[in-house]
């Protein structure tokens, strides 16, 4: 037997060796992307076909400061996981800090935007299919904002207690890819909802 | 685990692993197996959860049954009667086979691919987890509620819960909250379990195994985890919004409110039919292994069978709104889903003639997995040509909820994933236990159920076309409809025998079933290189491959495989 297993010879397998972490974050995501689907064609479906008001137009506003906060996260999450990967643990909390606060800034204008148009319009889930699309598709997204932001905060403290080292820049980069599709998925929800919808 | 292993060699040099570790006491094996995360653990624990839903269903398949024996016959309520079907399709689907799919990728894809585990373990255990726990929220809703005694409040809206029958107002009480909630937690166990098998794939073969050499069952699974991402997912979104319906007040299928009752069927016709691939995938898996070894010849078109199945993939995702004539679609619309759907058609013959081509000039073996594998393949096709009829829109306009679809998918789900999840069960048992399962009691299990199926569902078609409705409780004398059900509940009661003869047959060849041996088909994939059991860590030495039959090399050193592919 032996004789037999020398004989081959011990090529690597070709080429494409892929990492676990962003084959199985890639899978993740297109699963995610899937339900992100459904709901946006839910909601294009039902859009102007309310049979009573509040229209999108009336209730309403361009959340820009909140947009623009959490696609700029993108870009520190990326120079956090730079950071790491040369090695520069510091530069790495600095910017993993920022990515949080502005996740974090990001809920709560969600959360003010919520509270407007429940306790001052009185818009609210139940009160016709447009409530119904716009809480479901907006609050899909932000509970996964949530789920990002606590993966977040969980490697914060790792770095707070200074347990974040270079050879862990791999696993940065594989949350952080979570965290753009989380910013990606908000463009779309943002062209849907504030856009076209309105 | 002992010390000849270290060659990774020829199966007959390595003793087998011990059966049973008879010092360990039984809190120490319990508590073994539930924190566990090894692949073929996990694999066994998914079999043994689907076979037992499976049997579960199947009680319920025959209660079914024993209602429509006779005209006017009321054994059971029509109230329990709609709990029957809706728990027997939801079981079926749900809990008895996508465990079983799920099992035999855990447990095969590693040692198949000269892997140690998959790429994530914890998250195996989880998903497996999961997917139990939803199983056991389901079956909770039969004592929830009411209770015990008043039949408790299991679900009673179909197994695919058209709008607006879920809304609060049709479905008072938890019933169809046990419905989707067990439906939505054991969907994030398929997920869970998908992103797993792929990742395993793709990272984790061994040296030498590119994509071109993997054995078709790794494909296969590779393909259909791919359609699990993205058709099961919009059954969880469905079940996101049809939760927010009935407890937030939402009005997406609220049609009193402008909601639409269509966008559910789509939806979950979105997930449903890629689902029907997804469960028969796997038994094309098993028949491109088992034919093979049975015939004693390679596969006939490997690199046909990979593609074929891929374009199973992309254009059964296309083919959903074929459930859907009836609803009243734009003509472009059903000549769409007319011809999308036939085209499925196309690479499913070209599998069919593959396996053929496979056995054409074999030296055939009829061992019990290739005695299901062969039924399979008639069976497949018949169902297939059934489901091509069923795709004329104006077919289907006449037959859509008959008795004659009813015999179509279950010619698909029994006759062509049962029969292949028996023949999986016999032919990789004895790697998994070690001893083979009896031949005997085995080919008694095969005629028994060829038997029953057949003269239960080739009748099934008849009362359709004399226009017996699905989910109907029970039916007046006179209609024509009466001998026809009676031989079907027969042909029932002959399945029921079969399995019963199986379950011993498991038990029996556990205790005292003759030892297997490593490699006891003479089969040529990796699984069957290591012993049987294998060790928790597969390979001793992780092997080097260099064809698609690396065990027929190691057998044939003077005429390996890899000079001629």
């Amino acid at each position: 037997m032996n004789a037999t297993t020398a004989t081959i010879s011990l090529e690597p397998n070709a080429g494409w060796t892929p990492s676990k972490g962003v084959v199985g974050m890639t899978c993740l995501i297109i699963a995610e992307s899937a339900i992100f689907v459904v709901f946006v064609v839910a909601y294009l479906f039902y859009v102007g076909k309310d049979l009573s008001g509040p229209t999108p137009r009336q209730v309403l506003e361009l959340p820009i400061v909140n947009s623009i906060c959490l696609l700029s996260s993108s870009a520190t999450i990326m120079f956090a996981v730079r950071s790491l990967r040369n090695g520069d643990t510091k530069k790495f909390s600095l910017w993993w800090l920022v990515t949080v606060l502005l996740g974090a800034y990001f809920l709560f204008g969600t959360g003010r935007e919520w509270h407007r148009l429940i306790y001052n319009k009185g818009f609210t889930i139940q009160t016709n299919l447009f409530g119904t699309t716009f809480y479901s598709l907006v609050g899909l997204h932000a509970s996964h904002v949530v789920v990002g932001l606590v993966a977040l905060l969980v490697v914060m403290g790792f770095a707070v207690i200074g347990a974040v080292r270079k050879e862990h820049a791999e696993h940065a980069h594989v949350l952080g890819l979570y965290w753009h599709f989380v910013d990606t998925v908000w463009i779309v929800v943002f062209t849907v909802v504030y856009v076209i919808g309105r | 685990m002992n010390g000849t292993m270290k060659t990774g060699a020829l199966s007959e040099s390595i003793p087998a692993a011990p059966i049973a570790a008879a010092e360990r006491s039984v809190f120490d094996t319990v508590h073994s197996w539930l924190v566990t995360v090894d692949h073929k653990k996990l694999g066994v624990m998914y079999i043994i959860y689907g076979l037992s839903f499976l049997v579960v269903a199947g009680v319920q398949a025959s209660l079914i049954r024993i209602q429509l024996a006779a005209p006017n016959l009321h054994i059971v309520s029509p109230q329990t009667f709609n709990q029957l079907f809706t728990m027997h399709g939801t079981t079926m689907v749900f809990l008895a086979g996508m465990p079983l799919i799920f099992g035999f990728a855990n447990y095969l894809v590693p040692l198949m691919i000269g892997a140690r585990d998959l790429a994530f373990p914890r998250l195996n255990a989880f998903g497996f987890w999961l997917s139990a726990f939803g199983g056991l929220l389901l079956y909770f809703s039969y004592i929830g509620g009411e209770g015990l005694a008043g039949a408790g409040s299991a679900p009673d809206v179909g197994w695919f819960a058209y709008a607006p029958l879920t809304a609060k107002a049709f479905s008072k009480g938890h019933s169809t909250d046990y419905w989707t909630l067990s439906i939505f937690v054991s969907g994030f166990g398929s997920i869970a379990t998908a992103c797993n098998i792929i990742t395993t794939i793709l990272c984790m073969r061994c040296r030498g195994m590119t994509l071109a050499k993997m054995p078709l069952l790794a494909w296969l699974n590779l393909i259909l985890c791919g359609m699990v991402l993205v058709a099961v997912t919009p059954l969880t979104a469905a079940q996101i919004m049809l939760l927010l319906d009935r407890f937030a007040g939402s009005h997406f299928f609220d049609t009193q409110a402008g909601g639409s009752a269509v966008l559910w069927m789509h939806f979950f016709w979105l997930f449903g039919h890629p689902e029907v691939y997804i469960l028969v995938i796997p038994a094309f898996a098993f028949a491109s292994e088992i034919i093979p070894v049975f015939s004693r010849k390679a596969i006939f078109g490997y690199p046909v069978m990979v593609g074929a199945t891929c374009a199973i993939a992309f254009v059964s995702l296309s083919v959903w709104a074929h459930h859907m004539f009836t609803v009243g679609m734009t003509s472009t619309g059903n000549t769409f889903f007319v011809v999308s759907t036939m085209m499925v058609g196309v690479p499913t013959g070209i599998k069919i003639f593959n396996w053929l081509g496979t056995m054409w000039g074999g030296k055939l073996r009829f061992a019990t997995p290739m005695l299901f594998s062969t039924a399979f393949l008639f069976q497949f096709l018949v169902a297939g040509l059934t489901g091509i009829m069923l795709a004329c829109a104006p077919w289907d306009w006449q037959l859509n909820d008959s008795y004659f679809l009813i015999a179509h998918f279950h010619y698909v789900l029994v006759g062509a994933i049962v029969f292949m999840i028996f023949a999986a069960i016999y032919y990789w048992f004895p790697n998994a236990t070690g001893r083979l399962l009896s031949e005997r009691l085995g080919k008694w299990h095969f005629w028994l159920f060829l038997i029953g199926f057949h003269v239960t569902f080739d009748t099934m078609h008849i009362p359709g076309f004399l226009g017996m409705p699905r989910r109907i409780y029970t039916y007046e004398a006179g209609r024509g409809w009466a001998l026809l059900n009676l031989i079907c509940t027969i042909g029932a009661a002959f399945q029921v025998a079969a399995i019963l003869i199986f379950v011993i047959n498991v038990i029996l060849s556990l205790r005292k079933g003759k030892p297997a041996g490593n490699d006891p088909w003479d089969a040529w994939t990796l699984e069957w290189t290591t012993s049987s059991p294998p060790p928790e860590y597969n390979f001793a030495e992780i092997p080097t491959v260099k064809s698609r039959r690396p065990l027929w090399d190691m057998k044939h050193p003077t005429d390996p495989d890899w000079k001629y592919e």
